[in-house]
């Protein structure tokens, strides 16, 4: 059963459209990650669902009760869906339990113990209770806030680059934190994240926004390697783009033959690699390329790969695994592994 | 689940406020409809007979002079000061900096009251520039002091490991950073200078403002009075004008994160105790001098002075205008606070301009303002509780809005959201999140604009009601008797109000460094 349904969503501010015809629709239980570059309207596809901004037109439909259609909303505080902003906005003036129970009933049953299971939920010490936010560390601060909106038993919860203000050590680990909350409550969940590598690993659904269009959204599998075109590729990871001749089977360029999907197209084309496909060999086999450059980077490398042909120079970066690799210089051959994906006629 | 209605945003309360926020700079703007009207209505033949006189080169050149003898030594003595109590390890730094800041609690009139009775010819220029330094320095001194603490050591060490030397530091790298605060500060004094009546009256120092309540007073509201609002009015323009051009329009942000480390002190080795002398000489002239005379007056009187029917009726009738006051201000100014904080545009900065440049004018021109509109429109008015009031509301708005507008940001929408995704609807968030957070604010900025009123006295000298007696009034009446013993307490009274409003921009002042 679909449980979130955007559809036709649009929202201008002045000259700007920062929502344009967005339509998403969102499983129950399921995580999306929206990513997008800055300025292409996350933020305000979160808004438009959580009630704070009415879209200009569309509908946000949430297990069959409208929430919006066009600019008649229903009002955020009855919609049960939960926020966590990006700094957690938790309330300075209450201590931490004064900010669990915000959304509780006055006359809930059992305050104490569901501040202690919350507590407990979001892996805090329940010593912190008594705490005021600015005593809190900010991981802290988030899991507070995220416990805080999970308080309600929201039916939708919508974090806005919940982790951007933490450092990347504890970024990684509040993360997982947070994932294993929100798996073991169930709840449906949107996310929105500059950081792929958080997209591509929290999301059920992968959802691309740019310039208000929401350009994509399918399994992170296989938005990251079937990209609809390549600034959605260069947005997940990095990629290296060729010219090439559209056969019969498959295309062929500089590196040789490759299997592509060609949809009946015919002719010249451009097509897209990720540089974790190539794999570079003393013996073959596949063209040879001379080592212009070794980027070390741990467990692979990122190698920068020259190949002449006909006169023709061209450069590519590869990530291989950084073991026995190559010199620095020496010539190897390249060869290609997977797929190659044909690019839209103006990607 | 039932249905939930849907409703249109039609963001009513953000149209209200600007609506309120429009009428509020209307009236604002009323001054300044004042002197285009009647510099329209004099006409250029008579405006020049009453400008082109030599009694008004003569105030010109003392206005000058005045500036000119006053700001200097004061940014001069507020730079060593801050630095003395900001970046030195002089022993007391944090007391001696309250110390150079407590002075404000002593109204400049009664400043020069203490002079006066103390040395009965201290009179003309270097009187009054003296006494303008000891009463208006801490304007001076809290910006910088300030914006001395929140320098960033690293751009000194930075500018050391390139090799400068440390004299060449400070005036490359540490001045230019304080040049803001030096001109923000500066102006204020220079706007104080101009408008301030009582304390160059006492002293027999004839400025612009002196001359037109002269003026107003022998001969009621004649166009001469206004002519010279008129010149008063392009004085604090050029005043204005001169600080944009000497602030330049560089901005000094910290670049890169986190919070800066604090400054540290300067080692003063063997001059740590001589340098106590500034801040300890300074402080026993703005304050001993006004402690030495009170206790003088006060003892000369005896119990007799306190037991005046009319000093408790002053300080009721003072207390009651002063809440009014603040209530007035408070009130008119929260919409445009709301605005610039919630909503920030194009339009609301102008309206936001619209209610501070009131802040600029001498209380005597609006003062003029209010007596001319009333007399000639609306004569019930004349005279009147009402007017008085809506003077203060004018002078004191911009002080309003800076409090309003710091309470309010206290309350980032995000926060009203977070309450309203936990299902609190709009009054509760009210209730709960924006009014606990912002009242501090709301409360200091009323108790600001209270203390004003309650130390007010040109526009209440001339606005208010026939036989209203504020403490500043009487005070006034008294010391012009020269019954200098009987006008102690109420000047004793005056200080006590003007306490808290000390404390509280001390206080100000620090807290936005560790914003
Ligand atoms: N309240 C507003 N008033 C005017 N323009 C706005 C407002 N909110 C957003 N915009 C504009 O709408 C567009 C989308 O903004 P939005 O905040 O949704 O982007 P975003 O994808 O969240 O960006 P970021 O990754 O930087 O957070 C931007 O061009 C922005 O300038
Ligand atoms: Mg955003």
């Amino acid at each position: 059963m679909t449980r979130l349904v955007l559809s036709g969503l649009s929202k201008r501010y002045g000259a700007t459209a920062a929502l344009d015809a967005v339509s998403l629709a969102v499983e129950r239980g399921s995580r999306v990650a929206i990513v997008g570059p800055s300025g292409s309207g996350k933020t305000t596809l979160l808004r438009v669902v959580a009630g704070f901004e009415a879209p200009d037109a569309g509908t946000v439909v949430l297990d069959g009760q409208v929430l919006a259609d066009g600019p008649a909303i229903a009002p955020a505080h009855r919609r049960r869906i939960g926020f966590v902003a990006q700094d957690g906005a938790l309330f300075p003036h209450l201590d931490v339990a004064g900010n669990l129970g915000f959304g509780l009933e006055r006359d809930e049953p059992d305050r104490a113990r569901r501040l202690r299971e919350l507590i407990d939920l979001v892996e805090l010490d329940p010593a912190m209770l008594s705490r005021k936010p600015h005593e809190l560390s900010g991981g802290q601060q988030q899991r507070v806030a995220l416990a805080r909106a999970l308080a309600r038993k929201p039916a939708l919860m919508l974090l806005d680059e919940p982790f951007s203000a933490l450092d990347t050590g504890l970024r990684e680990s509040v993360r997982e934190s947070v994932t294993r909350v929100l798996a073991k409550a169930g709840v449906t969940t949107i996310m929105v994240t500059h950081d792929q590598g958080e997209a591509l690993s929290f999301a059920d659904q992968l959802a691309v926004m740019r310039g208000g269009r929401l350009v994509q959204a399918g399994r992170p599998y296989e938005v990251y390697w079937r990209p609809v075109d390549i600034e959605t590729a260069l947005l997940l990871g990095n990629a290296v783009v060729l010219d090439a001749t559209i056969e019969a089977v498959g295309v062929s360029c500089v590196l040789g033959r490759l299997a592509a999907e060609t949809g009946g197209r015919s002719g010249r084309a451009r097509i897209m690699l990720r540089p974790e496909q190539f794999r570079l060999s003393l013996a073959g086999p596949g063209p040879q390329a001379v080592i212009e450059d070794i980027d070390f980077r741990g467990g692979q490398c990122a190698v920068t790969l020259l190949m002449v042909r006909d006169g023709a120079e061209t450069r590519f970066t590869a990530h291989v695994p950084s073991m026995d690799l190559p010199e620095l210089g020496s010539a190897v051959f390249v060869s290609v592994n997977g797929a190659a994906l044909l690019l839209g006629r103006t990607g | 689940m039932p249905a939930l209605p849907l409703r249109r945003q039609r963001n009513l309360a953000g149209r209200t406020m600007l609506l309120l926020a429009g009428g509020a700079a209307l009236c604002a703007l009323l001054p300044l409809g004042f002197i285009g009207w009647i510099a329209i209505e004099t006409g250029w033949q008579t405006a020049l007979a009453l400008i082109w006189r030599p009694r008004v080169g003569e105030l010109l050149a003392n206005t000058l002079l005045l500036e000119i003898c006053t700001l200097p030594p004061a940014i001069l003595l507020a730079l060593a000061l801050a630095w003395l109590t900001e970046r030195s390890d002089m022993p007391g730094a944090s007391f001696l900096s309250w110390l150079t800041v407590a002075p404000l609690a002593v109204p400049a009139f009664v400043q020069s009251y203490a002079w006066v009775s103390l040395f009965p010819r201290f009179h003309g220029l270097p009187a009054a520039a003296l006494v303008s330094v000891l009463a208006y320095l801490p304007f001076l001194y809290l910006p910088v002091a300030a914006q001395m603490r929140r320098l960033d050591p690293e751009l000194e060490h930075a500018a050391a490991s390139l090799g400068q030397s440390p004299a060449r530091i400070v005036l490359r790298v540490v001045l230019p950073q304080l040049r803001l605060a030096v001109c923000g500060g500066g102006l204020l004094v220079g706007l104080h200078l101009l408008a301030e009546y009582g304390l160059y009256a006492m002293i027999r120092f004839d400025t612009f403002t002196t001359a037109i309540i002269d003026q107003f007073q022998s001969s009621y509201n004649g166009p001469a009075a206004n002519m010279l609002a008129g010149v008063l009015v392009l004085s604090c323009a050029g005043l204005i004008g001169l600080e944009w051009l000497l602030r330049g329009h560089a901005r000094y942000a910290r670049i890169g994160s986190g919070a800066p480390r604090p400054a540290p002190r300067r080692k003063l080795g063997r001059w740590r105790l001589p340098a106590l002398a500034l801040p300890l000489a300074l402080a026993s002239l703005g304050l001993g001098v006004p402690a030495l005379t009170l206790s003088r007056w006060l003892m000369a009187g005896g119990d007799a002075s306190w037991q005046q029917g009319a000093l408790a009726a002053a300080m009721a009738t003072t207390l009651g205008y002063a809440a009014a006051g603040a209530l007035a201000a408070v009130a008119a100014a929260l919409p445009m606070a709301w605005l610039s904080v919630r909503a920030p545009s194009r339009a609301t900065r102008f309206l936001e301009s619209c209610h501070s440049y009131p802040g600029a004018l001498p209380g005597v021109v609006v003062a003029l303002a209010l007596v001319t509109v009333t007399v000639r429109i609306a004569l019930p008015l004349y005279q009147t509780v009402a007017t008085v009031v809506l003077a203060y509301v004018l002078m004191l708005l911009p002080r309003a809005l800076v409090g309003l507008r710091a309470g309010i940001a206290q309350v980032p929408i995000e926060l009203e959201r977070a309450a309203a995704s936990l299902g609190r609807n709009p009054a509760r968030t009210l209730l709960a999140v924006t009014l606990p957070l912002a009242a501090p604010g709301i409360a200091a900025a009323m108790a600001l604009v209270a203390m004003g009123v309650a130390t007010e006295l040109t526009a209440t000298l001339l606005l208010a009601p026939n036989g209203t007696r504020t403490l500043a009034t009487e005070f006034w009446a008294l010391t012009s008797e020269l019954d200098y013993a009987k006008a102690a307490p109420y000047a004793v009274l005056m200080i006590l109000l003007s306490l808290p409003m000390t404390a509280l921009l001390h206080a100000q002042a620090r807290k936005t460094l560790n914003a």
